[in-house]
């Protein structure tokens, strides 16, 4: 292990770790059971929240309308908390299992713990998704009180969220057995240190969760009722926004990851980059008031103050990590030759890598959709012309799956060599599928942002309004046919990566004892570039074209919201 | 680890535990307990 | 590489291209700060009404109330009723319908009570799309002023049972 810089003597018991042949970093066999276990569970729980998205856009595309409205409901819920929870949950898992130990040169804390925290992360989200498929829990990711739901569906919840809850504790264990056994020096690395925001956020939505699951549960299986709807919105959005803080956390440390491993980037500026994960642990999670921005109950000053993170200290975050990211990846390009014009050090990069290409996809959707609808629309007024159409889910599209779930696809295609030694089927095919996904998604987000924009409900099976009491005419839904096309190639996208690591992962072809296959590498082009001097370790015009251009877009996004907040009727 | 002569800054991100603490506190107050604070404080209707 | 132990030093002030870009950030964010306060004393549209705490049947009771009093015609069964400008108005979200239909004058402030009867339900008009959160247990206050004539839908856009998609409503202004 010496070959590691800051490494020193790793912690590991006789026969429990190897050496990586690609990285030459350690990797714990216990660990590597368990992100593999985790690995695994992911990616079938996608499938199923895959199956669910195509069955829902094929819905709510009006010239299809394939589901009837009960099993809509049903499968809108299994959507829900496949993709959002379990989905994502068991991969981050994953993540940070890997980052605890391969990077701190450590063993992972506990193999029981690691056991008990995925069995009943295995057990509530299997029992979460029979109650559901039975039709016991029509209630949607949020279960609004007083909708009943199985009091199992609960239970089934808080069983998964002990089990992720047990992950993190071993996380924060295997922290702390590290720097006590001394196998590094220093600080920890910039993943590791972006992981622990991210087990952090995990910790707190836990917590919160428990303190709304736990009386649901109650509430459901008539025990006591100590909850009403305004209690229960303001603690369960204290869980289920700050859940999805847990995936931007661990999405921006992917992405730091991912671009130091396909193209050797380097973060310009430790400090700055951790300073932006402090904002997060310490602002990100304030905006569960997102939800809450029309409701009755609470103050203005309540809603301004956590709505914006703080006076959006936890945007100023993201716009720091939207700097540093593709900076770092600037200079490592450049430093390797590519210096041409502005923008040569991208178009050089190494885009048939579904590694890298993923993230860098997962970085501009994050940032340029995800990232400015979302602050806009989670401004106090502008809420008003948004809450609950579809742009909310445009927004989050945005977020959690052009960003998260394509950053974490994105990692798949080097966790599954590296830690499960098996090289990927149809290397061609790989990689395409993430522009396949790409542009399946965003033909989603597009037909999602306009058809909200002109009013169109999210979680609405029929806007047609056949039957009801007081008729109203059908909606404008050409928009809606456009969530229905992205659907199809999204979701074609997105089984093609599933196939493929599915039967990489138990049938692929073994590169034990010898490095990965690379997906293609970055030639080092410098030898003819001409010097490289210690100025341009700070030249970035590349990133700074990128990000006027973000700010821009941001500045015009976010006013003209105003511009058609101010053509509605007057309220207050 | 640590040095004395550390920034507080870093001092703190060298410290997961209290960046644990402060990770659940900060929201918890600003956000949990004073919206629950606010919501369970509203005055009965009187439905003029 | 940020997935390796960093350098001892670390701990350092950025560089003049990181502190451009957060100097930048830190003067959007405050723009964006001070955009809402700014909108309470001179937007026309804002979401913090009063609201109250109030039980189901005692709403119910205030809508029939209502319906009783301003009553000025019907929609089918559904009963049409008109508050008086600058008074009060009650609409009742419930049973998959808003109720009942209100008729208001345009350019006259109305002071509207909306709750549920039921589950959560999301008070949606269209086409002007304005859209607020209404919960079983809370009275929430709107002080609209309707500024365009016409019929206007109110759809429900919070999941509130089986058959929410044909939850509807109407408002008239004339």
């Amino acid at each position: 292990m010496s070959a590691i810089p800051g490494f020193l003597k790793g912690n590991f018991r006789s026969n429990e770790s190897r050496t990586c042949d690609t990285t030459g970093l350690p990797v714990c066999n216990t660990a590597s059971l368990f992100i593999q276990l985790h690995a695994v569970f992911a990616v079938v729980f996608l499938l199923v929240g895959a199956v669910a998205a195509i069955l829902l856009a094929l819905t709510r595309w009006p010239a299809v309308h394939l589901l009837p409205a009960d099993w809509f409901y049903r499968v809108l819920t299994l959507h829900g908390v496949n993709m959002l929870l379990f989905w994502i949950i068991f991969l981050e898992v994953a993540i940070v299992y890997f980052a605890s130990t391969s990077l701190l040169n450590s063993r992972l804390f506990s193999k029981g713990l690691a056991w008990a925290g995925f069995l009943l992360m295995v057990i509530g989200a299997v029992l979460v998704d029979y109650i559901i498929l039975i039709g016991g829990a029509d209630v949607l990711f949020t279960s609004y009180y007083p909708l009943p739901g199985h009091p199992f569906f609960y239970l089934g919840l808080i069983l998964f969220a002990v089990g992720a809850l047990l992950a993190m504790i071993n996380f924060l264990l295997t922290l702390h057995i590290a720097k006590r056994d001394k196998t590094y020096e220093g600080s920890v690395p910039l993943v590791v240190f972006g992981a622990t925001a991210a087990v952090i956020i995990a910790v707190l939505t836990i917590a919160t969760g428990a303190a709304i699951l736990i009386p649901t549960l109650l509430w459901a299986a008539g025990i006591v009722d100590i909850i009403d709807a305004g209690i229960y919105r303001v603690v369960w959005w204290g869980m289920g926004h700050v859940s999805q803080q847990i995936n931007v956390t661990a999405m921006v440390s992917v992405w730091y990851f991912m671009f130091s491993l396909t193209t050797g980037a380097k973060p310009l500026n430790h400090a700055v980059c951790r300073g932006a994960f402090v904002l997060y642990i310490l602002f990100i999670n304030l905006a569960s008031a997102h939800h809450l921005l029309v409701d009755p109950g609470v103050s203005t000053a309540w809603s301004i103050w956590n709505t914006s993170y703080a006076m959006y200290l936890a945007v100023l975050a993201s716009m720091i990590h939207g700097f540093t990211v593709p900076a770092a990846l600037e200079i490592a390009m450049r430093k390797k030759g590519y210096r041409q014009g502005v923008f040569g050090w991208l178009t050089n990069a190494p885009w048939g890598n579904p590694g890298f290409s993923s993230i860098f996809m997962s970085l501009v959707i994050f940032g340029f959709i995800g990232g400015i609808t979302g602050v806009t629309i989670g401004t106090e007024q502008i809420n008003i012309i948004v809450h609950n159409t579809l742009k909310l889910p445009a927004h989050f599209h945005g977020t959690v799956v052009g960003g998260t779930t394509l950053a974490f696809t994105g990692l798949a295609y080097y966790v599954v060599p590296l830690i499960f030694r098996r090289e990927y089927y149809m290397k061609g095919l790989a990689k395409i599928q993430p522009y396949i996904f790409v542009v399946g998604i965003l033909i989603v987000i597009l037909g999602m942002q306009f058809a909200g924009s002109t009013g169109v409900p999210r979680r609405h099976w029929d806007v047609s309004f056949a039957g009801s009491p007081i008729p109203i005419p059908k909606m404008e839904s050409g928009w809606l046919a456009l969530v229905g096309v992205g659907g199809v190639i999204a979701f074609t996208g997105l089984l093609i990566f599933i196939l493929l690591t599915v039967a990489t992962v138990f049938f692929g072809r073994s590169n034990k004892g010898k490095p990965m296959e690379s997906w293609g590498d970055v030639k080092d082009v410098s030898a003819s570039a001409g010097a490289w001097t210690k100025e341009d370790e700070h030249k970035t015009p590349g990133t700074w074209a990128l990000v006027s251009i973000l700010l821009v877009s941001f500045v015009v996004y976010y006013f003209s919201n105003w511009k058609a907040l101010a053509d509605v009727w007057w309220v207050r | 680890m640590g040095n004395e002569n550390d920034h507080w800054l870093k001092k703190l991100m060298d410290n997961p535990w209290l960046l644990l603490v402060l990770g659940i506190v900060v929201p918890t107050l600003s956000y949990t307990v004073w919206g629950l604070v606010e919501v369970m404080s509203l005055p009965p209707a009187t439905l003029p | 590489m940020s997935f390796l132990i960093p350098e001892k030093d670390w701990f350092k002030a950025p560089d003049k291209g990181e502190r451009n870009w957060i100097a930048i950030g830190i003067v959007w964010c405050l723009i964006m700060s001070v955009m809402m306060p700014y909108w309470h004393v001179a937007g026309k549209q804002n979401s913090r009404g009063e609201s109250y705490k109030v039980k189901p049947e005692d709403f119910s009771a205030r809508v029939q109330k209502f319906v009783e009093t301003n009553s000025v015609g019907k929609l089918g069964n559904i009963p049409i009723v008109q508050p008086n400008p600058g008074g009060h108005a009650y609409l009742m979200g419930g049973g998959y319908i808003w109720y009942p239909i209100l008729k208001l004058k345009q350019g006259q402030k109305y002071t509207l009570h909306i709750s549920s009867t039921d589950y959560q339900h999301g008070f949606s008009v269209q086409p002007i799309n304005m859209n607020f959160q209404i919960l079983p247990g809370y009275d929430h206050v709107l002080e609209i002023t309707p500024t365009s004539t016409g019929e206007f839908n109110i759809v429900c856009n919070e999941f509130c049972g089986a058959r929410h998609h044909v939850m509807t409503g109407k408002i008239i202004v004339e």
